[in-house]
């Protein structure tokens, strides 16, 4: 009896830090027995799907860009044909347009555009809730197309060791140490280590270009997290310390022989970055629902690069600060949050030899109101006023709405705006890759002459769960639609010798449909579907065309079959990955000579991933996985590879794997 | 402890606007857990209730200055559901769901 209240405490500080982490725990009690990877709520107000970190363990997943590929609502592309980095896709939009946050405070963003979703290991990873459409505005008003909050595991729930190692066909290695101590019943600490490297050059293609970077990479975090039920405090203090280096380009480059001269062509990309963060709470006496919560993050990233003859370098520091206050308006069915953001941004950012850096800062007010019936309706109405010196000041409204029409089904709404400056060189960095001229048309605006992007989110969701001939099926139809009514256009329909920025005259919209189906034909043997069509339009200064390298059609599919848990833990899992991506507008190279000119639209493409996974005990498991193994490559991956300093060098059009296929395994133990 | 918090809350003479009480009520079901809920919701001043399946318990957490547990008890056993003060009468609780006819304790 003397635990309640300390568990209602317990219970509400969590919430205080991350809601939907509240209801993922709710939801947990409820389900369980039945531990899914990917968790749908029926009761959730916004369209959110929780991964957990056993969904995470089913592919190679060595980073977090990497951990989506078994999961339809995201898109994994292939990001170029040098630096292997992954890039994801939301509702057809890239990561720009997803607000990617850490434990809610924005992670991915301005100079770690590009590779920052590789910066964060797969398993620090304690779950990722994926939130479609218009999103919350308490952490901002930069997302346009959806969120994506990573929660790292707790230092208080954590086990006190952990060890996984990993080997891959394409030279790559990795270790993942995990330690944690409890300190007192208040106080714990984690400390993770991370290591990567890939030794050897690999050119399955014979193009004369690896296809993989050589590079290697030490992440370290360490956290501490202390809890006091009786009094109502709640602290997470992380300091974290990142190096990667990448080197890519001509099998014969030898950086300290050929950099920046024309003997060879080749790259590095190298880059630190140090992050601290700290987050305090306390949880009201007496009134669980009410608590207050300050968070504040300092994050420092450099990145000195350079492509080919292509100098690139930025330094982006930055402070980001929010009070939130939550609490309820006569009962806790009718809660809110209300605060204060600030941020600052100081970027030092060299293009070649011009000086683009700048100094980005901005205060905000937000209030969000949740209403909840505790039975078949409930929305979330939000608002924020923002000061920026570049986007000056604007009002951001967003609302999501829920409602049970009958039993296990659900039907959502979003709408909402989001407002941001394009960092247009970090985002489209893979294009220094090229023999490219970068032009900013437009002289007007404050962030490299261009204008901030607006667009509005509007979003409908319907999930029905039903029996399929004695089977737990479930069918899910989202339509979401994004309209820009200015951006930062990146035209490579122009010329193949050109790359031009400009603020959008026209239209520019995004349509996107998604249709699930998923069934457990019986217990352990799931099946996952998605068909998704997008159309993704924008008025270019040539004329009207899809969004280069996505396709209009994607079909995804997800087979997983695990054996019942016999004696002392044992088990084996099995899993398959099919995605199909039918055809992809490709950027206009009908000028090029015809040996380095590719069609108008690239051929569809199809991916197999696997893997299998023994588990010996409760505390050690091997696995052993394909990538690829339908062996599907791009035919050419480089244009110009033959003359890197030529006219028509390209090494950004990627529309199918590079690299064919590879294997790798790996192992996993732990210590309870 | 809750017991000397409900104590406590009695033994002073202002009223508590952030009183916690944990009461027992009888039911069966998630049916029955939203219609608990709802009635102690509809109670002016009740500002968190929570009824557990397990162990048959509200949480609930008042402003006395707006109404008293019995007005909440007396809520309840409106809608059909006995707690330990006010019982439903035999009307109510036949108008419940068939799930919801929790089995009742003989007085």
């Amino acid at each position: 009896m003397k635990n309640i209240p300390l568990f209602l405490i317990m219970l509400f500080s969590t919430a205080l830090f991350s809601q939907v982490e509240k209801e993922e725990k709710l939801e947990e009690v409820k389900v369980e027995g039945n531990k899914k990877g990917i968790k749908k709520s029926l009761s959730m107000t916004a369209n959110t799907t929780v991964v957990t970190s056993r969904e995470l363990l089913k592919a190679a997943c060595c980073n977090l860009a990497e951990s989506f590929e078994t999961n339809p609502s995201i898109d994994v592309n292939f990001s170029d044909a040098l630096t292997g980095t992954k890039q994801i896709k939301m509702l057809g939009l890239t990561s720009p347009y997803i607000m990617i946050t850490e434990e809610n405070i924005p992670s991915v963003r301005g100079a770690s555009q590009a590779y920052g979703l590789s910066f964060t290991p797969g398993t620090w990873v304690e779950s990722i809730q994926i939130t479609k459409g218009a999103g919350s505005v308490v952490n901002g008003y930069e997302s346009i197309s959806g969120q994506i909050n990573t929660e790292l595991i707790k230092p208080i729930k954590d086990i006190p060791f952990y060890l996984n190692a990993y080997g891959s066909t394409d030279s790559r290695f990795e270790v993942n140490t995990h330690f944690n101590r409890k300190l007192s019943d208040k106080w714990a600490t984690s400390l993770y280590i991370h290591g990567n490297t890939r030794v050897s050059k690999n050119d399955m293609n014979d193009d004369g270009f690896l296809d993989n970077p050589l590079g290697r990479q030490i992440n370290v975090v360490n956290r501490w997290q202390y809890a006091n039920p009786e009094s109502g405090w709640v602290s997470f203090i992380n300091f974290k310390y990142m190096k990667d280096e990448k080197q890519t380009g001509e099998i014969d480059f030898d950086k300290n022989r050929d950099r920046m001269t024309t003997n060879h062509w080749g790259s590095e990309i190298n880059t630190d970055r140090f992050d601290f963060t700290s987050k305090v709470g306390y949880v009201f006496k007496d009134m669980p629902y009410q608590s207050i919560g300050f968070q504040n993050a300092f994050s420092s990233h450099n990145q000195e690069s350079y492509f080919g003859l292509n100098q690139y370098d930025i330094k982006q520091q930055s402070y980001y600060s929010n009070l939130i206050f939550n609490s309820i308006i006569d009962n806790t069915m009718n809660k809110f949050a209300t605060g204060l953001n600030f941020t600052y941004d100081r970027y030092d950012e060299l293009v070649n030899t011009f000086d683009v850096g700048r100094i980005d800062n901005s205060v905000g007010v937000f209030f969000e109101y949740t209403y909840d019936d505790n039975d078949k309706f409930s929305y979330i109405l939000g608002a924020r006023f923002d000061y920026h010196n570049r986007l000056g000041a604007f009002f951001t409204p967003r609302l999501h709405v829920r409602y049970n029409p009958w039993e296990k089904a659900v039907i959502r709404f979003s709408a909402g705006r989001g407002k941001r400056a394009a960092n247009i060189f970090a985002e489209n960095q893979q294009l220094f890759a090229s023999s490219r001229v970068f032009s900013v048309l437009d002289t007007d605006g404050k962030i490299y002459g261009l204008n901030p992007e607006i667009a509005w989110n509007y979003g409908l969701s319907f999930t029905q769960n039903f029996m399929l001939l004695g089977m737990n099926s479930d069918v899910t139809v989202d339509f979401y639609r994004t309209d820009f009514q200015n951006q930062a256009v990146v035209d490579l329909m122009q010329s193949p010798q050109q790359v031009n920025f400009y603020n959008l005259r026209g239209d520019s919209y995004a349509n996107s449909l998604q249709i699930d189906f998923n069934i457990e034909f019986i217990k352990h043997l799931n099946l996952r579907t998605a068909y998704k069509y997008y159309d993704i339009s924008t008025d270019y200064s040539s004329g009207s065309f899809q969004r280069p390298l996505q396709s209009k059609h994607r079909f995804f599919a997800n087979m997983e079959y695990a054996t019942h848990i016999v004696e002392k833990g044992r088990q084996w899992k099995f899993d398959l990955t099919y995605n199909w991506l039918g055809k992809q507008q490709l950027p206009n190279t009908a000028s090029n000579p015809e040996i380095d000119r590719l069609p108008t639209f690239s051929p569809a493409v199809y991916v197999f991933n696997t893997q299998i996974t023994r588990t010996f005990s409760s505390t050690f498991e091997m696995y052993l996985g394909g990538e690829n193994i339908g062996n599907y490559t791009q035919d050419k991956a480089i244009l110009g590879a033959d003359n890197p300093f030529g006219a028509t060098f390209d090494t950004s059009i990627v529309y199918a794997p590079v690299f064919g296929r590879m294997f790798y395994a790996g192992l996993r133990f732990k210590i309870k | 402890m809750l017991f000397f918090v409900a104590f406590s809350t009695q033994a002073q003479e202002a009223k508590n606007k952030n009183a916690k009480y944990n009461i027992e009520v009888n039911g069966n079901c998630e049916m029955c857990k939203k219609r608990i809920e709802k009635a102690a919701y509809s109670v002016k001043g009740v500002k968190s209730a929570e009824w557990h399946i397990d162990d048959h318990t509200l949480h609930l957490i008042l402003n006395e200055e707006k109404s008293s547990i019995t007005d909440v008890k007396k809520a309840i056993a409106k809608v059909g559901h006995d707690t330990d003060e006010v019982k439903a009468t035999q009307e109510d609780y036949e108008k419940l769901h068939g799930c919801c006819q929790y089995e009742r304790n003989p007085k």
